[in-house]
């Protein structure tokens, strides 16, 4: 095993690509030294991505917000123009683990470890968050429900690494939030979870609007059924009666020892109805 | 023996060391420099046994590598106390007996130190939060809460 800790994206991505055994990259490791330490995976090389300039950094760029893939979330946390922006997508990231693992983990490490049951993918999902994406042939841009293909996997190609999270700038009077059910207060995987973002009109209509659930298939669902249900309504009970009807008929879920198909489903409504109603008056909706 | 070789500062001194890849911090805290204050409980950063400050921030050292310590500031339970003297924490632990087999002690005073640095006068409820990330079976945790908030307490007026 070797560890390097390149200083450039073009290096870690070179490296990436040239290597001949199995390689993973070290942000967090709150994934990766799990699995390691459960002898599910033996990388022949680590490449630790935090001394690489800007990927441990969040940058208010003109059409938003880069999120470095070395940032941890704690630091979202403590970024109040991102919390201010995007609260729906901080709360999510602010969910992982305890307070000693979020020094350490990444919403991209969380969107790569491709979980079904990640918690910060919904939220990104419906903040319409991309990833980019570097790799040998150049930089590419991709929304973040094109990252996870199957649970453990992705779409990223032989040498690419994701290098930040883009969210634009929110627009006038929209919300989002963000809401998982566990069966204990804090500190656990999602059952299923359910995220909104949404903007409305001076008459409090909603003009367009985005709806993601979690743990709710193999991969994150972006319900774009959903999203009609609440578009040129007002958030009224019938509004949030389609929407959870939508959303519960759109999840594909397993029956596991955390829930059944069944629990998954009624809750995935019931999460919807209430993220949106938080979404709805951030938005300053009433 | 071969390996990396790292520059760190622990507890404000300066470490150099050689390490393994797939070594975790915990690993050359404990069987290289023989800081055996962070126990090992789960090794899969659930149950904060092994906390350390690693700059300024409250960390499981099990999911940590040896090699990441390169050019870092740690701080781990060995250097809470001055000599003799202990740490208002460590004090107020023991006056309260907020520890039975003291395995997730010195885990739970490195993280409520990091607690008391950024938030100097918590609820019980933050308290209670702030410790999330550290488990105990022996004490049902309320005799550590009732000494972090003894110790807030001292520490506020000193």
């Amino acid at each position: 095993m070797r560890y390097i800790r390149p200083l450039s994206i073009e290096d870690a991505v070179g490296q990436l690509a040239g290597s001949a055994g199995m390689a993973a990259i070290l942000a967090g490791g709150s994934d990766l030294l799990v699995r390691m330490k459960g002898g599910f995976v033996e990388p022949d090389l680590i490449i630790d991505i935090k001394s690489i300039a800007g990927l441990g950094e969040i940058r208010e760029t003109a059409e938003g917000f880069s999120i470095g893939a070395a940032v941890p979330c704690a630091v979202l946390g403590e970024n109040a123009a991102l919390k201010k922006a995007w609260p729906g997508v901080v709360e999510a990231a602010k969910l992982i683990g305890s307070k000693q693992v979020q020094g350490r983990c990444t919403i991209v490490g969380n969107l790569c470890n491709a979980s079904p049951a990640a918690d910060s993918v919904p939220a990104l999902v419906a903040a319409g968050a991309r990833a980019v994406v570097a790799g040998p042939s150049g930089k590419r841009t991709i929304p973040v429900e094109a990252v996870p293909t199957a649970p453990g996997r992705t779409s990223l190609a032989k040498g690419e690494i994701i290098e930040a999270i883009l969210l634009d700038s929110q627009a006038p009077h929209s919300g989002d939030a963000y809401l998982r059910f566990i069966p204990r207060t804090e500190m656990d995987i999602a059952v299923v979870s359910a995220g909104v973002n949404l903007t409305i009109d001076a008459a409090g209509v909603i003009t367009a609007a985005r709806v993601a659930l979690g743990a709710a298939a193999p991969t994150v669902l972006l319900v774009a059924e959903a999203a009609e249900a609440l578009i040129g309504r007002k958030l009224d009970e019938a509004a949030l009666e389609r929407l959870a009807k939508v959303c519960a008929g759109a999840c594909r879920p397993i029956d596991d020892k955390r829930g059944t198909i069944e629990f998954r489903r009624k809750v995935a409504g019931v999460l919807a109805r209430r993220a949106a109603t938080t979404a709805y008056a951030r938005a300053g909706g009433k | 023996m071969t390996g990396i070789a790292v520059s760190t500062t622990i507890n404000g001194d300066t470490i150099e060391y050689l390490c393994q890849p797939d070594e975790t911090l915990l690993d050359v805290l404990r069987d290289r420099l023989g800081l055996t204050g962070a126990k090992e409980g789960c090794g899969t950063g659930d149950c904060g046994a092994c906390s350390v400050i690693v700059d300024d921030r409250l960390v499981c050292s099990c999911l940590v590598l040896g090699a990441e310590a390169e050019g870092r500031r740690i701080e781990t339970v060995e250097g809470m106390a001055h000599g003799d003297q202990l740490h208002t924490l460590q004090q107020k632990f023991l006056e309260h007996a907020a520890l039975q087999c003291g395995i997730c002690t010195p885990g739970f005073l490195i993280a409520a130190k990091d607690l008391l640095a950024k938030n100097p006068d918590p609820s019980e409820e933050e308290i209670r939060f702030g410790l999330a990330g550290n488990l105990c079976r022996c004490t049902g945790y309320d005799k550590i809460v009732r000494a972090v908030q003894d110790a807030a307490h001292v520490m506020k007026g000193a």
